[in-house]
């Protein structure tokens, strides 16, 4: 198993930027997931630490060699593709020794370690079959034995749950995270889904338009997103921005009687983060809004949406605004009724609409 | 708008039955959905509606009137597509005024100039009237089709898995609005899907279908709380619901493969050999809980976290809200609450009082 | 090579390619392959070359081995192309001779000075060209015509026995034409359709359809149904869906196929010697033989190839961008 550092590496298309320099560090044993919506830079990311797509500067480090510019086959990688890439002519069984056979093991060997990893995947019942026919989960089942087989120093997945149905999804999610437990093996994942990259990630790197825009386990990026973007993506529904103008340790929301007390230990970094401009983002997660009668802030609902065990509801705080709230499922609204709600705050985080960036609660130096 | 209603519909395709008898009906102002995996019939069913095949058995009837005999153009149906919606070669202005462009309706031009407008300023896509369809995102690209059903004020909508192709996050932003539109028009919609959390968030009603045969009808909390099968059960609510066969012993349920037993709730007559369903949110980590387990895995999501529990040799999903403090290889306490616990047959059918 | 692994290439790589194929000279090689390929191109086009240049030569010129590359250029050939000609006297010649001691001559009495043959009259190569265009023309647009109407009928309906009639469709290529020109013949001069345009683009028409058929109702098949059913639900007729929505779709498709039409039908020689003589013969048969005094005029052979190509290059050349898609479709997927 291995550590991959990734030196401002960066891939440009012609004059296209694709990713941008970036430094990342996944440490040994690490399940590292790339998220981000299509085109951010996160597959061509993957790539190139496979060695599918070239460089245009850094470099690649597999536990401390250079292999910026080796020969795929010759890093000692595994690649997961999202529409499986096994070879319809030829049986399960096949499929899942060709890596070895191709190294020139034994044949006792590469018997032993097929049957060894099929076990592990549930899927002995099928190594005679051809894949043409097989369901997706099973399809997918043989792709990860056919990456597992070789016992390589990292697992490169670009988006292998992606044609999958829902469901099906879900537990492969669970499979795919087990058998990482059970190896520790150095995994890059790459999604575009954010409750994969938070069920399944040691840490997350979140990607939009070839920039990083932060890297940190799930509970920090759920919690304490750096950005606007990451702030919005992560969580579904994301976390609730309203525009608000701050003024004397209360942020009101414009044309409305809506106002947020700012908790007085994040006045000082607020104010010195705003430097005078009334301006703020007041951030809050669906789950930190409480509906009740004496809440601070009211809305009118805009639409409810029954999601199981709770609910979701969407309130209209001003003209333009809307704001999700979780609640219990056992209180109806209707649309356009009035209701009030407040918001936690230890869960309440502020953001610059300059410069989109959060405001940290720590005094800046 | 109207109501439609299906009586006894059957549809059969060389090798496979598309559609069994299906009858039910949606009402005057409802949003309905058709949800179902892939295959059940759901397009089938949309489709036998607009009048674009034809079924083999039964009949379609709108405001009590079947339609049976009219081609599409004369049952005043929209339809949004799944994808291929939008005409490549038109701007987005020409694609939402293409339907009232139609010979046979002879709109005055700026009667359609007036509703094409009014349509994009309820999706927010008037300042994309002008542009090519094939320089819209996908999200986009969406709004326009809806917008091209909008604008005709037909009898009902019929639309076909519209947001499957979506992001994730685009997905549920549309939903939203979808869900706004049709309570503040009172449009009758007929929609289908394979996402369950689609037919949670948006319907006034659900039509549970599987391989062409109805299997449950009722709004969103009786499919929830009260699955007729083991089907339905497993088919809505993330993460799925836990099934575990069980035998009773006079007032005490035992889960087998396990310690875990359960008191059989009240005045239920139950079978020595059952399945019960447990929904993962009444599996609850506590410090006085009754049961031990160990926890396997946890999925973080931010808003809650699934907790993976071994227990015996049986495999528990709970559902807790928040972060959990839960390690991997921890043991654990939880207890069940075992008032919300489904009870079904071992062929899979509710047990009812 | 293992230097090269350790500092990669000396400039940065701003393409999509893997990296193993990043190799020292990987960029020389890429274009070193493809001057080869131009050359193979020129290579391929060296018939036409000779063509061209024969269209300008003399007559000795034109027959001399080794064939000349250098060479005075004339008009004769195209002169010769388009004239009846008969020996000139030598009475004439020496006439011709004296005239051109003194003054400047025409370019005809030049030519009939040089040649020995003497102008009488214009030939038939135009309005042989002439029948070309109309024989050619007509049959292309009937046969794009009536394949757009019965493939787009193939394509979206289940016409019983649909697989039985595009192969019976398709089995009207597999004879060979020598193989029907004798039965057609027969038919023909009964019918009084012998030596006729309307015989002509008759047989063309059904010949081109079978090509026709099958290539347009694979365009058909790739636009998505849903176009015509959204129109459909709309309120339009299925007539009216068709001109709207799917014909302007299927345009590259039309395109593509009105070329490949219009090449058979214009290059066709075995039938158009068969079964015309004066009234309807088109252009290819009359060019092959053109004699004059003292054997095949390969020169004006040469000019009347090069005037008979040109129409069909102008029109394959205005289509261009559609025939690259009508060339690969169904063969690359998206």
């Amino acid at each position: 198993m291995a550590k991959i550092e990734l030196q401002k590496v960066e891939k440009k298309f012609g004059e296209l930027h694709a990713v941008k320099p970036m430094d990342l560090t996944i440490n040994d044993g690490e399940f590292v997931v790339l998220l981000g919506p299509s085109g951010c830079g996160k597959t061509t990311t993957l790539r190139m630490i496979s060695g599918l797509e070239t460089v245009t500067g850094g470099k690649i480090l597999l536990d401390g060699r250079d292999v910026t510019w080796l020969h795929p086959s010759e890093r000692d990688i595994a690649f997961v593709f999202q529409f499986y890439a096994l070879y319809p002519h030829i049986s399960a069984r096949d499929n899942i020794a060709f890596p070895l056979r191709a190294q020139g093991e034994s044949r006792h060997a590469v018997e032993q370690r097929v049957k060894e990893v099929s076990a592990l995947l549930r899927i002995e019942h099928l190594l005679d079959q051809r894949p043409g026919k097989l369901s997706g989960g099973d399809q997918q089942r043989i792709a990860l034995a056919r990456a597992l087989v070789r016992k390589p120093a990292a697992f490169l997945m670009d988006e292998p749950l992606g044609a999958l149905d829902a469901d099906l999804r879900e537990t492969m999610r669970a499979e795919i995270k087990r058998l990482h437990i059970d190896q520790h093996a150095t995994t890059v994942y790459v999604t575009h889904d954010q409750i994969e990259a938070m069920a399944m990630g040691d840490r997350i790197v979140v990607m939009s338009e070839a920039l990083v825009q932060q890297i940190g386990p799930p509970a920090e990026v759920y919690y304490d997103p750096a950005n606007l973007f990451v702030a919005k993506f992560i969580g579904s529904p994301g976390m609730n921005l309203v525009s608000a103008v701050y003024q004397d340790g209360v942020a009101r929301i414009p044309g409305t009687e809506n106002r947020c007390r700012v908790p007085a230990e994040w006045q000082p970094a607020v104010q010195s983060a705003l430097q005078g401009e009334p301006e703020i983002i007041l951030g809050f997660r669906p789950e930190a809004a409480h509906l009740e009668p004496s809440g601070e802030l009211s809305g009118e609902v805009y639409a409810t949406e029954l999601q199981g065990a709770y609910a979701v509801l969407h309130v209209n705080v001003n003209t333009s605004e809307i704001v999700h709230i979780r609640t219990d499922r056992l209180i109806d609204y209707a649309i356009g009724e009035t209701v009030r709600f407040s918001i936690d705050p230890k869960m309440v985080r502020f953001f610059n609409p300059k410069t989109e960036l959060a405001i940290s609660r720590q005094r800046s130096s | 708008m109207s109501n439609v209603e299906l009586q006894k519909v059957s549809k059969q395709f060389p090798g496979v039955k598309a559609l069994d008898a299906v009858s039910f009906d949606v009402k005057d102002g409802e949003f309905c959905v058709l949800l179902g995996p892939t295959g059940a019939g759901k397009t089938t069913t949309l489709r036998v509606i607009a009048g674009l095949e034809r079924q083999d058995e039964g009949s379609v009837l709108f405001d009590g009137a079947p339609v049976d005999g009219l081609p599409p153009a004369e049952r005043d149906v929209a339809f949004v597509f799944q994808q291929y919606s939008l005409y490549p070669t038109m701007s987005v202005y020409d694609n939402l005024a293409f339907p009232l462009r139609a010979p046979s309706r002879r709109i005055a031009e700026d009667q359609i100039r007036r509703r094409v407008e009014e349509a994009a300023e309820t999706l927010r896509i008037s300042h994309l009237l002008d542009r090519k369809t094939a320089h819209l995102s996908g999200g986009e690209m969406q709004r326009v089709s809806i917008g091209r059903a909008i604008v005709r004020e037909p009898r009902i909508f019929l639309m076909d898995e519209p947001l499957s192709n979506l992001d994730a996050k685009l997905r549920e932003a549309l939903r939203v609005e979808l869900q706004h539109l049709q309570k503040v028009h009172g449009s009758t919609t007929l929609f289908v899907t394979h996402d369950q959390i689609e037919a949670l968030t948006m319907a006034d009603r659900i039509v549970v279908l599987n391989t062409g045969k109805i299997v449950q009808i009722g709004t969103p909390e009786d499919i929830y709380d009260r699955p007729a099968t083991i089907f339905v059960a497993q088919l809505v609510g993330t993460p799925r619901i836990n099934l575990l066969k069980s035998r009773r012993e006079d007032s005490t349920l035992f889960i087998e493969k396990s310690q875990l037993h359960l008191p059989v709730p009240d005045g239920k007559q139950l079978p020595s050999e059952l399945l019960i369903g447990i929904r993962p949110e009444d599996i609850v980590p506590d410090l006085e809980g009754k049961f031990l387990g160990k926890v396997i895995l946890t999925e973080p999501l931010g808003v809650q976290t699934v907790i993976h529990i071994r227990s015996g040799d049986q495999t528990l999903l709970s559902l807790i809200p928040g972060m959990a403090d839960l390690r991997i290889g921890e043991e654990v306490r939880f207890k069940i609450i075992h008032e919300r616990l489904h009870c079904f047959s071992l062929q899979g059918v509710r047990i009812f009082t | 090579m293992a230097e090269f692994a350790k500092t990669g290439p000396s400039k940065p790589v701003v393409e999509a390619i893997r990296v193993d194929k990043v190799t020292p000279g990987y960029r020389l090689v890429n274009n070193v392959r493809a001057l080869i390929v131009i050359l193979l191109a020129v290579v391929g086009l060296i018939p036409v070359f000779v063509m061209i240049m024969t269209a300008f030569k003399t007559r000795p010129d034109a027959i001399s081995v080794p064939p000349k590359l250098i060479f005075t250029p004339s008009l004769e050939g195209l002169v010769f192309l388009l004239t009846e000609r008969s020996a000139a006297s030598p009475a004439r010649l020496e006439q011709l001779r004296q005239a051109a001691e003194g003054e400047q001559l025409s370019l005809f009495d030049r030519i009939a000075l040089n040649t020995g043959q003497e102008i009488t009259g214009p030939s038939d190569y135009v309005f042989r060209l002439r029948n070309s265009l109309i024989i050619a023309g007509l049959s292309t647009i009937a046969s794009v015509v009536l394949a757009v109407f019965s493939a787009y009928a193939f394509s979206r309906y289940n016409v019983k026995g649909k697989g039985d009639l595009l192969f019976f469709i398709l089995s009207t290529r597999m004879l060979p034409a020598v193989v029907v020109t004798v039965p057609l013949f027969l038919m023909y001069t009964q019918l009084k359709l012998h030596d006729t345009h309307l015989g002509m683009i008759i047989l063309y028409t059904v010949f081109n359809l079978s090509l026709a058929v099958w290539l347009m109702k694979g365009f058909f098949d790739e636009i998505p149904r849903e176009y015509e059913e959204a129109a459909l639900v709309d309120g339009y007729t299925r007539m009216q869906a068709f001109f709207k929505i799917v014909l302007p779709q299927a345009v590259t498709g039309i395109a593509a196929t009105t070329v490949f039409c219009l090449i058979f039908a214009w290059n066709e020689y075995a039938f158009a010697l068969m079964l015309t003589s004066e009234k309807a013969r088109t252009a290819p048969p009359s060019i092959a033989t053109m004699l004059g005094i003292g054997g095949i005029e390969w020169t004006a052979i040469a000019a009347g190839s090069l005037g008979f190509l040109i129409p069909v290059v102008i029109v394959t050349f205005a289509l261009r961008n559609y025939l690259l898609r009508g060339v690969t479709f169904g063969a690359v997927r998206k």
